[in-house]
């Protein structure tokens, strides 16, 4: 049995949605519970705690990372994107969100927030997927609800409403 | 699901990096991507966690005639969209696709998960295929350690506790050669119930698999004939079963691998399509 | 005139907090800084072994632990808490029911069963606490899976022989007769494996003491909030009324989140009132797999005699279910398997018997299907063995056995889950029939069978029926309220894990009342709202709640009506309401439903405007009392839906598969769905349900499946090993066509849709690999891996 240790608080700085925050935490805090427990951002969901599922998806300086597989003291170098910074400053949401709801691509919500960060992040890599990229684009994510039949036509759905919105792309 | 309690430091020289090593039960941390879910699960409960990611430069990714040289902090999404890799060593970006998804790929290293040692994952074998190896540094100094001597039991590599895997070379694909890859995994990003890479150079043949024994395993196939390729490679392999596969059902699947990957890269040296 | 919403698309109010991260599930809950009371986490200590007597728990160690605030085991437990939990559903064939104890007392029946329970400041700190309590075991043999118990050499309980909990049959006529005289006879022997519910989200509870109102407030991510509510405080010894319990937002439920209460469901509450600190249980994904519950595997014999044209003259099902450890939900789930396997045929003469067996793992409850999928197993697996039998084609010999759509309703002389006849009210399965093979091309599927031969593809075709008892009892309530500004507030009880009820019960609210859907707010399963309320299960939610919130909204409007034809001065019969305004026809006298409510509740005291109008000195006859005899204050309604019986929706699915003639790979190639729920709310909703329930069947059918050991551990209790299907092992396309007989037992003609999509698919895709491969597929799930050892068994 190991010994009771008393454990080491780091004194971090994580770049969360644009916000500085400043956090004391145990090395061992994931990322997720970072972001859950100590900084109230709940939007980012834990369904596995071992990178399978996908719900706790957050952008690390915009790819998508699982948020369960960073350590909280790790993730200090990078600007972190929640679900919740997804939506322009007035709270409109973006071209990604807007698609899902249009195409009714979540059901009980718990795993769409980590659907969002990583097709908001894929649609800026390739703004006009095919379907099979864009089957691609969500094949790291795990829904019990909606089948992903829905959410296929939400990511073209959202492609279709970036390019309109931004022509010039 | 939870780790257990462990230290962290983030060097931003090596050398510090590898003196902290000099700890008992340390454990070096690059993408995290197959340690953080063991220490979650905490079947993995180091002391020490020596996190490389502040140490400067390892993330490069140098191209040169003779080979790929990948970086200890090179993400397998950096590696995998190199046009200079692909030119270079397609084999690698060609088994870089199946590794797990897009999402880990962003953060995972391909130095990290050769140093992890699985044998049912798929850079191991493209290093041992390819007559790789890697350099790490410890409190000794550097060393290189080729591919054969590298992989010595289940995740168990050669490299010592309190050394640090700094890059792994991939030789480039000699004129004329060409390479194929393919596995069968019960779900699009798993790990493969049977995979191979093959090798074909003029007559020599070669393939690598992975998840048909405790090590990455290649097989040379030179001047087997075509109809016995496949049988001569199972007796070089040790299939078990396990919940997803029978030991008789990865055979077969060796079979029609060995098949397809000796074909697709005979293919790929004569300039069709991998 | 608005534009009725029954029946349209109407896009969801849930996803504004969904796509913002603004969801409320039960992990939010006192999350994060400033959310109120620090919460304390806990943890479970849950058992390594599958068998065992507990002989000594240490947990001396665990208190010195820096942050550890309190650890229970069975020792620190009282009154009715140290009684063992309860028997939810009991039955008189269940003769052997048993059930765990909140803590394990002296001995432990599956691996993850709950033996102590940690409170810390977070959950690190509680699992490093679990992890330093010892316990000392007597290891017993496991018994695992259906041959060791039926086998018995080993017992689960030792005072359960033979590890029988239940053994029920039910008879219409003599089948074993009607078989004997039969011109021909089958027999199959059939296997479904375990499975899970697998929400991704797992079970959650927070409890909070609130010494100043002295309440206790519970928030739980069950399927039934009133059912924890009562369960709470009979263990906890309370007053029923001090208990409210909230169910947020949940991340999915499938059904292990009906069974209740969990132990943590009373752990918490107990420790968050014994330490005065809100205390918060997550489930992680490890304690899922081994501590909620899972469902589906049966081993079947079927014995059917039949003529020349393949019409059943009679069935005889035997059939052995594994309940796990405990039989905590009583017979359901067999239950259902026997009445619901009979599908849309009449079946002659039927004799089924069931035994409900206990093995050394996690208890069984019921799963999406409820044992329905097992049920559509054995009937179309005997349906396609009589087809082969006789060569016929496998829809002809359906048809015959169909129940005419002049026959309904048709009492199949059963009792069902409910404990009522199994009566179905309405449907239509040769029209369904009709358009699955028009939908799936099946008279055009012989020609693409041969083209794919030509380029050396093997390819087959099946298909399966099923009938769904929907909308059980007892009952829901609802209650409608028009506030002072015309918004209208609408609870129902039962809860909500995804199926959009806010938007469908809105929507039928707004068409009822004459209100703007935007100005409808629903809430489910707060105990505060709505106290009188049974749950989520048995795809009963539309059903229920629906018709119940449709009679509330429409005394809301019979009120608004008579307060508006007092007000206006004109008959109610000359009234209209139109976006929340009455009016009265032809004229332009209108009120707004918001003025009404004032009106409605005769005040004393003014408070802003609006309510001047309804001061002592403004309204009213002052020769009569200001609330009328029989009448109450408010704009608002309560009424409850409480049917007979259950109405039963059906369906019909076909399937191309692939396999490939090397790897023994399954691949669906095109995937149809006929699919009658009666009248729809919501087609858009509809189709989502059908479309996961689908997903969901595909995993069981070629993925998931609990792979327990001899000694009963589970080798792959994480998303690892247990393969959920992602996006790339669904088909890009679920072709669904609707067909919509109402029911004659609700006021909206509905019936529930949430189960259906996943019931027939395993027997779909037996059939279409069977098709392909010229064998029978007798066990499923399938792999890779099982289609070739299959192939070389039947290897010429």
């Amino acid at each position: 049995m190991n010994e009771i240790r008393r454990e080491t608080r780091h004194e971090i700085r994580l770049r969360v949605n644009g916000v500085t925050y400043e956090l004391r935490v145990p090395a061992r805090r994931l990322l997720s519970d970072a972001l859950r427990h100590d900084l109230g951002l709940t939007g980012t969901h834990v369904g596995c705690e071992h990178g399978v599922c996908g719900s706790c998806t957050i952008l690390a300086d915009g790819e998508p990372v699982r948020a369960c597989l960073l350590l909280a003291v790790a993730a200090t170098a990078h600007e972190i994107t929640t679900v919740e910074g997804l939506a322009g400053p007035d709270g409109e949401p973006n071209a990604v969100q807007r698609a899902f709801a249009e195409c009714h691509g979540l059901q009980c919500g718990f795993c769409t927030p980590g659907f969002l960060t990583t097709v908001t992040a894929g649609l800026r890599r390739d703004p006009c997927p095919t379907r099979d990229a864009a089957r691609e684009m969500i094949a790291g994510n795990l829904c019990r609800c909606t089948g992903y039949q829905n959410i296929v036509r939400a990511v073209e759905r959202a492609a279709e409403l970036e390019s309109a919105q931004e022509p010039a792309r | 699901m939870k780790p257990a309690p462990f230290d962290y430091v983030r060097p931003d020289r090596l050398a510090d990096a590898v003196a902290a090593l000099a700890a008992p039960e340390s454990k070096v941390m690059a993408g995290g991507q197959s340690l953080v879910p063991l220490l979650s699960m905490r079947l993995a409960s180091p002391s020490l966690v020596v996190d490389i990611n502040g140490l400067p430069g390892l993330d490069a990714i140098t191209v040169t005639s003779g080979g790929v040289q990948v970086g200890a902090l090179a993400r397998h999404t950096a590696v995998l969209e190199s046009p200079e890799v692909a030119r270079v060593q397609p084999l690698v970006p060609m088994a870089l696709a199946h590794v797990a998804h897009a999402t880990v790929r962003n953060r995972g290293t391909t130095v990290g998960s050769l140093v992890h040692a699985d044998s049912a994952a798929e850079m191991p074998v493209v290093l041992s295929l390819l007559g790789g190896s890697i350099e790490v540094s410890g409190p000794a100094g550097r060393r290189t350690i080729a591919a054969s001597e590298l992989f010595v039991g289940p995740l168990e590599s050669s490299v010592a506790p309190d050394e640090i895997a700094l890059s792994a070379f991939f030789p480039a694909l000699p004129p004329g050669a060409g390479v194929a890859f393919d596995e069968i995994a019960r779900r699009h990003g798993d790990y493969a119930l049977v995979g191979a890479a093959a090798l074909v150079e003029g007559e020599r043949i070669r393939v690598g698999y992975l998840s048909v024994s405790d090590v990455p395993t290649v097989v040379d196939l030179t001047g087997v004939p075509a109809a016995d390729r496949a049988e001569a490679a199972l007796e070089q392999l040790d299939p078990t079963g396990d919940i997803h596969a029978t030991a008789a059902y990865r055979r077969t699947l060796v079979r029609v691998l060995t098949d397809r990957v000796v074909a697709a890269a005979t293919a790929n040296a004569q300039g069709g399509t991998p | 005139m608005t534009t009725k919403l029954m029946g349209q698309p109407v896009q969801r109010v849930e996803d504004r907090r969904f796509l913002h991260g603004e969801g409320r599930y039960v992990d939010d809950i006192l999350a994060g800084p400033g959310a109120g009371p620090a919460v304390l986490h806990a943890a479970v200590l849950r058992s390594p072994h599958a068998h065992a007597r507990i002989l000594d728990i240490d947990v001396s160690g665990v208190l010195d632990v820096d942050g550890v605030h309190a650890v229970y085991t069975y020792d620190d437990l009282s009154g009715p808490m140290a009684e063992p939990l309860p028997v939810l559903i009991p039955h008189p064939a269940l003769t052997h029911g048993r059930t765990q104890y909140a803590l394990a007392r002296d001995e432990v029946n599956h691996v993850g069963e709950a033996i102590a329970f940690v409170v810390a400041e977070d959950r690190y700190l509680a699992e490093d606490a679990v992890n330093r309590i010892v316990v000392d075991y007597e290891v017993l043999p496991a018994v695992v899976g259906l041959d060791a118990a039926r086998a018995a050499d080993r017992l689960v309980h030792d005072d359960v022989p033979g590890n029988v909990g239940a053994r029920l049959e039910q008879t219409v006529g003599d089948a074993p007769a009607a078989i004997a005289a039969a011109p021909h006879r089958l027999a199959l022997d059939l296997e479904i494996e375990r499975s899970a519910c697998m929400p991704l989200e797992g079970r959650g509870t927070v409890a909070r003491w609130d010494h100043d109102s002295d309440r206790l407030v519970l928030w739980s991510s069950t399927q039934t909030s009133t059912g924890v509510r009562a369960a709470v405080a009979a263990k906890l010894g309370l007053d029923i009324g001090r208990v409210d319990v909230i169910t947020p937002d949940v991340g999915g439920g499938f059904g292990v989140k009906i069974v209740h209460p969990w132990p943590e469901e009373l752990l918490v509450p107990m420790a968050a009132r014994a330490l005065d600190r809100p205390v918060k249980f997550t489930e992680d994904r490890r304690e899922h797999f081994v501590s909620s519950a899972h469902e589906r595997g049966q081993t079947q014999h079927i014995e059917v005699g039949f003529d020349d044209d393949g019409r059943l003259l009679g069935l005889d099902v035997e059939f052995w279910h594994d309940h796990g450890a405990y039989t905590p939900y009583g017979l359901i789930v067999p239950i259902i398997t026997s009445t619901q396997l009979l599908g849309p045929y009449k079946p002659g003469a039927y004799r089924v018997v069931f035994e409900s067996l206990y093995t050394n793992t996690v208890i069984v409850t019921p799963y999406r299907g409820a044992g329905r999928p097992q049920g559509c197993f054995a009937m179309e697996r005997t349906m396609d063995a009589i087809a082969a039998y006789l060569g016929r084609d496998r829809t002809e010999v359906r048809a015959v056995n169909f129940i005419r759509p002049d026959e309904f309703p048709y009492d199949h002389g059963l009792v069902f889950q409910d404990g009522r006849a199994l009566e179905y009210d309405s449907g239509d399965y040769p029209a369904s029939l009709d358009k699955l093979r028009k939908l799936i091309d099946w008279d055009g599927f012989a020609e693409f069978r041969r083209a794919c031969a030509e380029q050396g593809r093997t390819v087959g075709i099946g298909l399966a029926c099923y009938v769904e008892g929907t909308g059980v009892g007892p009952y829901e309530g609802a209650h409608v309220h028009v506030e002072t500004t015309g918004k209208v507030k609408v609870a129902t009880g039962l809860t909500t894990q995804g199926q959009s009820h806010q938007t469908a019960f809105a929507q039928i609210v707004a068409d009822e009342l004459g209100v703007r859907f935007d100005d409808v707010e629903v809430v489910t399963g707060d105990t505060r709202r709505m106290p009188y309320a049974v749950g989520t299960f048995a795809s009963r939610a539309a059903v229920m709640s629906g018709s119940a919130i449709h009679k509330a909204a429409r005394r809301t409007r019979e009120k608004a009506l008579r307060l508006a034809a007092d007000a206006l001065e004109a008959s109610v019969d000359d009234l209209e309401i139109v976006d929340g305004i009455v009016g009265v026809r032809g004229t332009d006298r209108s009120i707004p439903l918001g003025t009404l409510s004032v009106l409605s509740n005769p005040l004393r005291y003014a408070f802003d405007e609006a309510s001047k109008a309804a001061t002592q000195f403004s309204v009213g006859d002052s020769e009569q009392p200001p609330v009328a005899e029989g009448d109450q204050p408010g704009l608002e309604g309560t009424d409850f839906y409480s049917p007979e019986h259950a109405t039963f929706a059906s369906g019909m699915h076909a399937a191309i598969v692939e396999t490939d003639p090397d790897t023994a790979e399954i691949r669906i190639l095109r995937y149809a769905v006929v699919h009658d729920c009666g009248n729809l709310i919501n087609p858009m909703v509809v189709e989502g349900q059908i479309h996961g329930g689908v997903a969901q069947g595909i995993g069981g059918a070629l993925y998931e499946r609990m792979a327990y050991d001899d000694s009963g551990q589970l080798l792959n209790a994480s998303f690892m090993d247990f393969l959920m299907p992602y996006v790339s092992e669904i088909p890009d396309a679920i072709d669904i066509d609707h067909l919509e007989t109402p029911s004659p037992l609700n006021p909206l003609g509905i019936k529930g849709a949430g189960e259906a999509g996943v019931i027939p698919v395993s027997a779909v895709i037996a059939a279409a690999i069977s098709d392909a491969e010229g064998f029978p597929i007798t066990a499923m799930p399938i792999s890779p891996s099982d289609l070739h050892t299959l192939r070389e068994e039947h290897r010429p």
